[in-house]
C-alpha cells in the first residue's frame, strides 16, 4: 500500500474506547496514533480529602471490569502508609477474590473479544450452535465467566466493585460451606480451560517484537499481589523504588500519558508475566500446561492470550487450594489509625502492573496520589507493535477494511482497557 | 423469523461497570435472549453497529462533552425506548465530580476541558433527553434490569 489514511474511530470489543489514526505516505509509516476515546473523570483530582476509608471504593469506581484490581491496589496503599498489616485470612480471601477476577476477566477477553476473530466472525452473539466447535467455545465462555464471576461474589459479595472489601478486611465474610462450593464448579471447568489454551497454542497469529523487554510484579506463589518488580533485561526492583523507573512521556492526542520504565519501552500484562514467572505458577498448571510452558519467554505479542488462558488455569489450580486450606474465623476488619503517611501499592491487574502512590495528612485524608495503570504502561508498547506490522506487510496491505481488522486484532492482543486510562494524569502540553 | 427486540447498548463517561454486569448476565440468559433479542449496537459484543429504529436504547455514563450530548440526542431519535443503566447515567456521579471540585482544583482541569472540548458541567441523561426507565445502582442492580429488559420484550410483543 502506498498512501493510507485511516481513522478507526471505534475499537470494538475491548474495554472502554479507543481509536487510531494511521498514516502511510509513499510507502512509508509515517505515523500511529493509538488513542483513548474516553473523555477524562479525574480521579486523581477527585481522591484528594476523601478519608483513607473510602478510598478504595472509591477508586474502584475507575474501571468496572478492573474494579476489584483497584480495590487490592488502593487498600495495600492506604495500610502500607499507616502501618496497617492484614491478617492471613485477610490475605487469602483477597486472593480468593482476585482470582476471580483473572478467571471472569481474562474469559471476557479471550472468549467475548478474541475468538470471534478465530472463526471469521463479528461476535460470539454469531457463533452457531449447530456447528460443534462453536458450539463448544459458545457454552466454554458462558461457563468460564461464570466460574470467576461467581467465586467473586461469594467473596466479595459482587464481582464488581466488591462491597464486602474494605481497608483492614472485609466487612462481610463468607461461610466455609459456601466457599467450598466453589471447589466443584473450578475444577468443573479445568478441562474447558485446558481446551481454550490448546486453541490459543496452535490457532493465534504472530507478530514478533524483538527488542521489547517485559515487566512485573512477582511473589513465589504468582499470586498477582504481591512481591517485588522484575524486568526481563534481568534487573530487580523493590516495590517501593517503582515510582522513580516510570519515565513519563506526554502524549496530547489521547489526553493522556504513555509510560517508558528504566530507560526502555517495556510491555506488562499476562505475556510479560509467563515470560518473567512461569516456574511460579501452580504445580498442578505446570503439570497439565507443560508443553505450552515451553513457548514463555516468547516475544510474539499474540502470545499475551495464551498466557491469559494459562493464567486462568493457575487462578483456577490456586483458588481450590486455598479454599481447600482455608478455615474462616470470625475476624472484624482492623481498626485503622489515621496518621500522617505516604504508601506504595504495586499489584498485577489482569492487564498488567497497577501502581498507586498516596500521601496521608495527620487527619486521614489523602493528601495527593499517583495512579498509574497498565495500559498506560503499554501505550507505545501498542503503538509500536501496530507500526511493526504495517511496516512488515507494507508491500501486502491491500484494502482499508483488512488493515483496520489487523490492527484491531493487534489492540486487542494487549486487552487494553481504556476506562481506566481515562481517570486522568497531568498532561503536558505541546502547544502547535 | 419471530420478531426480535431490537436493542442498543451505550456507553459515555463511565466505568463500564454495568457493561460488566450485562456481559456476566449473559452466562444465565444467553440461550433465551438469542431467541428474543438483536443487539442492533454493542460495541462491546461486535463491531457492526445499527443505531436505527431501535425498540429500546440501554445507555450508561454521564454525558461531559458536547459531541457526546449530539450522540445522545441520535440515540434518542432512533429508539422507541430509553433507559439510563447505571449511576452515572441516572444522577451523573461518580463521572461527575469534576462538578464539585473547588476553584483551585477546577482550574487545574481547565485547560483539559478546553483542548478535548468538554462540556461546562457533567449531565445526567435526563438534563438532555427524556428518560423512559432508569435501572439504579453502581454497578447497576441486576435485578432491576431484568424486570425492566421483560416488562419491554412483554410491552413490544416478544414471545
Amino acid at each position: 500500500m502506498h498512501n493510507l489514511d485511516l481513522t478507526i474511530a471505534d475499537i470494538s470489543k475491548i474495554e472502554g474506547k479507543a481509536s487510531c489514526e494511521i498514516k502511510i505516505k509513499e510507502g512509508k509509516v509515517e505515523s500511529v496514533k493509538f488513542a483513548i476515546a474516553e473523555y477524562k473523570r479525574f480521579y486523581t483530582q477527585a481522591i484528594k480529602d476523601k478519608d483513607i476509608s473510602a478510598l478504595p471504593q472509591l477508586a474502584a469506581r475507575i474501571c468496572g471490569t478492573c474494579s476489584n484490581a483497584h480495590l487490592s491496589c488502593a487498600a495495600k496503599a492506604v495500610e502500607a502508609a499507616i502501618g496497617l498489616t492484614v491478617s492471613p485470612q485477610t490475605m487469602a480471601l483477597r486472593k480468593l477474590l482476585n482470582y476471580g477476577l483473572m478467571i471472569r476477566d481474562h474469559a471476557l477477553h479471550l472468549c467475548v473479544f478474541v475468538l470471534p476473530d478465530f472463526f471469521s466472525k463479528d461476535s460470539i452473539l454469531e457463533f452457531d450452535e449447530n456447528e460443534k466447535e462453536e458450539h463448544k467455545y459458545l457454552d466454554a465462555t458462558f461457563m468460564l465467566k461464570a466460574a470467576g464471576n461467581n467465586l467473586s461474589k461469594t467473596v466479595g459479595g459482587r464481582s464488581v466493585h466488591a462491597p464486602y472489601f474494605t481497608v483492614g478486611g472485609f466487612t462481610k465474610l463468607p461461610t466455609k460451606e459456601e466457599l467450598n462450593k466453589h471447589i466443584n464448579e473450578l475444577a468443573g471447568i479445568r478441562n474447558t480451560v485446558l481446551d481454550l489454551i490448546d486453541l490459543f497454542a496452535t490457532r493465534d497469529f504472530t507478530l514478533k517484537m524483538e527488542s521489547l523487554t517485559y515487566s512485573a510484579v512477582s511473589d513465589s506463589q504468582y499470586s498477582f499481589l504481591d512481591g517485588d518488580y522484575y524486568i526481563s533485561d534481568g534487573r530487580n526492583i523493590q516495590a517501593d523504588k517503582y515510582g522513580e523507573y516510570l519515565e513519563r512521556i506526554a502524549i496530547d492526542y489521547p489526553q493522556a500519558s504513555g509510560y517508558k520504565f528504566g530507560g526502555g519501552i517495556t510491555m506488562v500484562g499476562a505475556l510479560a508475566r509467563l515470560n518473567l514467572a512461569k516456574n511460579k505458577l501452580h504445580p498442578d498448571t505446570k503439570k497439565s500446561a507443560e508443553r505450552y510452558l515451553s513457548f514463555f519467554p516468547s516475544n510474539n505479542i499474540f502470545h499475551n492470550n495464551l498466557a491469559q488462558a494459562i493464567e486462568i488455569l493457575h487462578a483456577v489450580d490456586s483458588a481450590i487450594d486455598i479454599i481447600k486450606n482455608l478455615k474462616i474465623t470470625d475476624e472484624k476488619p482492623m481498626p485503622l489509625v489515621r496518621k500522617e503517611g505516604m504508601g506504595i501499592g504495586l499489584t498485577e491487574a489482569p492487564r498488567g502492573t497497577l501502581y498507586y502512590r498516596l500521601e496521608i495528612g495527620s487527619t486521614g485524608k489523602i493528601a495527593s496520589g499517583q495512579i498509574v495503570v497498565p495500559t498506560s504502561r503499554n501505550q507505545i508498547v501498542i503503538e509500536e507493535a501496530i507500526k511493526k506490522y504495517l511496516e512488515d506487510n507494507i508491500e501486502r496491505l491491500d484494502n482499508k477494511e483488512s488493515v483496520e481488522h489487523e490492527v484491531e486484532k493487534i489492540v486487542r492482543a494487549f486487552d487494553p482497557c481504556m476506562s481506566c486510562v481515562s481517570h486522568f494524569l497531568k498532561v503536558t502540553w505541546i502547544e502547535e | 423469523m419471530s420478531k426480535k427486540l431490537r436493542v442498543g447498548w451505550f456507553s459515555f463517561s463511565c466505568s463500564e461497570d454495568s457493561t460488566i454486569i450485562f456481559t456476566e448476565l449473559l452466562n444465565d440468559h444467553y440461550e433465551e435472549w438469542r431467541e428474543k433479542i438483536e443487539f442492533c449496537s454493542a460495541l462491546v459484543l461486535k463491531k457492526k453497529s445499527e443505531i436505527e429504529n431501535l425498540d429500546v436504547a440501554f445507555v450508561e455514563g454521564a454525558i461531559t462533552s458536547v459531541a457526546q450530548e449530539e450522540k445522545l440526542l441520535t440515540i434518542r431519535s432512533a429508539s422507541k425506548k430509553l433507559v439510563a443503566v447505571g449511576a452515572c447515567a441516572c444522577v451523573g456521579m461518580p463521572a461527575g465530580q469534576r462538578n464539585n471540585f473547588d476553584d483551585k482544583t477546577k482550574e487545574e482541569i481547565k485547560n483539559v476541558l478546553i483542548r478535548f472540548q468538554y462540556a461546562d458541567k457533567v449531565k445526567r441523561l435526563a438534563e438532555i433527553v427524556t428518560v423512559d426507565d432508569q435501572v439504579p445502582g453502581c454497578p447497576m442492580d441486576e435485578n432491576a434490569f431484568l424486570k425492566i429488559l421483560n416488562k419491554y420484550l412483554k410491552e413490544f410483543g416478544i414471545n
